[in-house]
């Protein structure tokens, strides 16, 4: 044992050093956010969400077409076709040329997209003929296509047609009539290739020349540019996309806003008076939740009677909110029943707090991120409730567009021309997608209570 | 459980009841009235007509008479089709959506269940993300296009073999159900994976599991005995909800596959404005799906004595 002086016994400075935090504290939404950015599924999806939301709302400003304006020229092409169109003379009538060499069913002109004009020699023991056109060749069959013209004579031997031209290949049949006008096994057809062509008038009026001053007949300009092709009126597909995200999302976010809104109302307010009051608004909700929601959807769409020139997304919008309140009034109210009684409400109270200040500063703040939660996943369900009703032709009338109306009208064409069903079928997808994505990233984030075991 | 049974009946009755009175005011709101059509009409025989119908009565009347009919289980007769009663065309046309709906209600639900067990079986591996990949995209196509692309894909597959093996549209045989009522199903059976895939997770982190595993028990006979059947209570409580979905989303599938259903029917009947027809459908799909969930739930209570003790 060493010696102990009395400086041993000196006291030892203080340390003055208490629990320290270590890092900032956060709120309850700053902490959701940090939660939401980790998961990278859902910042992605928000991400989709809030470019959709650009092509919604900038979109119109950077493609400036009109959905409307139909482009006869290009009916139902598919994005990135050729667009060369070579300048031609006005049309003028013709009957006929005289003295045209060669021998048969032959052209008089070169075939285009404004005339065809052909020519023929009577076939033998023809009293008439008929001209036909078709998509394919006429085969062993003897299928010529569609009829164009008849003549029950044989002095007129040429042909023009004028009807619906397309770019792309078609195959003209000159078939014998007998003296009954009954046609004959006779027949000659012709190949034909098609050129694009536009008149100079044309192509001033639709603002694809600016001048006619350096455009001579025979050159070669382009038509109007469509990045995601046509639909089956010549109407620029992505403009149209662009339009029918407006009622589709209006109608998908808009909706949800509305019965959520409704709902958190009526839920809190049960659940706030409790009792018999409680009892009969729950049961109410519990009859409207019965009612089949479709079904009811379209009723409702027939009551309000849509007149003519009408979109129908307002009757859409207003039969929604009424039949789709009830799951969040539900959820409300028990969210406000499970707050009513935790302790900090009490303590709350204790301190003298009084009931708008309880709502206000307890209730609400914690019942939004359920809330929220449910908005996010109402949004998909209503976007596919449009376009499940304007599919069946039930939802949004016929020349405001909207993705389902879109899909409609692109699924009778879906053999030929997929592209018109396709992008409107892959933007609701998408929408949808990234909706759900989001919904499951908020609720892990938002609701501990509520998150997904993964 | 008898008077739990007697109770649902009973609250069943008023929401048929009260389906009943929506659809008949929503139906009265509609502009216009069911004899107005394209045929002109003197003003007697509008008279006569409406005299037939009972139109001219108040609507209070009305409303009694209907729901004293449909007390009867009588719906009244079609404007549109003369003489034709709509408790005939329910008769005529619901077996075939009932028929729809309950194979893809079993699609549904066996993919679902199975599905469901393999996400969480093969967790975090290759089957799992293939099967929740394919889930995310059940859940975000529209019901058309997966009906759309599968008659497509149908038409191709057909025409590469050089006959008809499954027909691409039409009613009839087993054969034409089977491709509608997979399509039908398939959201659903998405969803249900889902849950099913959640509901097994947290089975398998619960003590009962983890006891059994102490024990020795073979994983299998855990699997069949333990997980599977915990795990599949949550699934029965959504099915009523979910034969609701699915008998409703049968209008686009039949409207793509050409199904002479009571769906595609309603869909007619509405655009025709054929008021009988419209109110008897909407009333009788109502009350099926009130009653379905009813039933659903006393399935549930039977399976799971935890609910029988709460009520």
């Amino acid at each position: 044992m060493s010696e102990l002086s009395a400086s041993s016994f000196a006291p030892i400075e203080a340390h003055q050093q208490t629990q320290v935090i270590s890092r900032p504290s956060l709120s309850y939404w700053q902490d959701a956010w940090i939660r939401l950015k980790a998961n990278k599924r859902a910042l992605v999806s928000l991400y989709i969400v809030i470019g959709l939301l650009l092509f919604t709302i900038a979109g119109p400003l950077v493609w400036q077409v009109d959905p409307a304006i139909q482009d006869i020229e290009q009916i139902s092409q598919p994005p990135g076709t050729d667009r060369g169109a070579t300048i031609v003379p006005d049309y003028e009538p013709w009957f006929g040329t005289q003295g045209l060499p060669g021998s048969g069913l032959r052209l008089a002109e070169p075939a285009n997209s404004q005339t065809v004009r052909m020519q023929w020699d009577a076939l033998p023991g023809a009293n008439g003929h008929r001209v036909y056109r078709n998509l394919f060749p006429v085969g062993s069959e003897l299928a010529y296509g569609i009829p164009l013209a008849e003549f029950l004579n044989n002095d007129t031997l040429y042909f023009e047609d004028r009807l619906d031209l397309q770019p792309g290949r078609f195959y003209y049949s000159v078939v014998a009539l007998d003296a009954r006008g009954q046609i004959t096994d006779q027949y000659q057809s012709l190949t034909v290739d098609l050129e694009r062509v536009t008149t100079l008038q044309e192509a001033l009026e639709r603002g694809l020349i600016d001048t006619a001053d350096n455009i001579q007949i025979g050159d070669e300009i382009e038509l109007a540019w469509h990045p995601l092709g046509t639909d089956y009126l010549g109407r620029d597909l992505l403009a149209r996309l662009m339009a029918g995200a407006r009622v589709s999302l209006f109608i998908g976010i808009g909706a949800p806003f509305l019965f959520v809104l409704f709902g958190v109302v009526y839920g809190s307010a049960a659940g706030f008076m409790g009792g018999r009051a409680d009892q009969l608004m729950m049961r109410f909700a519990d009859f409207v939740v019965a009612l089949p929601f479709l079904l009811f959807m379209i009723l409702f769409k027939i009551a309000f009677g849509i007149g003519p020139g009408e979109s129908g997304v307002f009757p859409m919008l207003v039969a929604m909110v009424v039949l789709l309140w009830p799951a969040t009034a539900r959820l409300v109210r028990g969210q406000i029943l499970q707050i009513r009684e935790q302790g900090y409400i009490s303590a709350s109270q204790l301190l003298g707090a009084n009931t708008s200040y309880l709502i206000m500063r307890h209730m609400i703040p914690n019942t939004l991120g359920v809330v929220l939660v449910t908005v996010t996943f109402a949004i998909p369900s209503a976007i596919f409730t449009e376009a499940f009703l304007s599919f069946i032709g039930m939802g949004v009338a016929p020349p405001t567009p909207s993705w389902g109306s879109m899909s409609n009208e692109g699924i009778k064409t879906m053999l030929t021309t997929p592209h018109e069903l396709f992008f409107p079928a892959l933007f609701i997808s998408f929408t949808v997608l990234a909706f759900n994505l989001l919904g499951d990233g908020l609720r892990d984030a938002l609701d501990a209570r509520m998150r997904n075991v993964e | 459980m008898l008077s739990y049974v007697l109770k649902r009946l009973a609250q069943g009755i008023l929401t048929v009841w009260f389906i009943a009175t929506a659809t008949f005011f929503a139906m009265h709101n509609v502009p216009g009235d069911p004899l107005t059509n394209d045929r002109a009409m003197t003003d007697t025989t509008r008279a006569n007509l409406e005299a037939k119908y009972g139109l001219d009565q108040p609507i209070t009347t009305q409303y009694l008479i209907f729901l004293r009919n449909l007390s009867r289980g009588d719906f009244g007769i079609s404007f549109v089709q003369e003489n034709r009663e709509v408790n005939d065309i329910i008769r005529e046309h619901f077996p075939v959506s009932a028929m729809l709906g309950v194979l893809a209600v079993i699609f549904a639900a066996t993919g679902g269940v199975l599905f469901g067990a393999l996400t969480a079986l093969y967790r975090n591996r290759f089957p799992d993300y293939l099967i929740m990949f394919l889930v995310i995209m059940g859940i975000s196509v529209p019901s058309f296009v997966v009906a759309a692309l599968s008659q497509l894909s149908l038409v191709t597959f057909n025409n590469l073999i050089g006959f008809t093996v499954l027909p691409v549209a039409g009613w009839g045989t087993i054969l034409h159900m089977l491709v509608p009522a997979l399509v039908l199903g398939l959201s659903t059976m998405a969803y249900l994976t889902r849950l099913m895939r959640s509901s097994m997770l947290e089975v398998t982190s619960s003590d009962y599991v983890r006891t059994a595993k102490s024990k020795g028990v073979p994983a299998t006979r855990i699997f069949t005995r333990h997980q599977l059947r915990n795990a599949i209570l949550p699934v029965v409580t959504v099915l009523g909800p979910a034969i609701a979905a699915i008998t409703t989303g049968g209008f686009v599938v039949e409207l793509v596959f050409a199904i002479p259903g009571l769906g595609r029917y309603f869909v007619e009947a509405v655009q025709q404005l054929d008021y009988t027809v419209i109110m008897g459908t909407t009333v009788f799909y109502g009350a099926f799906l009130v009653f379905m969930v009813i039933i659903v739930d006393v399935v549930y209570g039977l399976i799971d004595p935890r609910v029988r003790l709460e009520t």
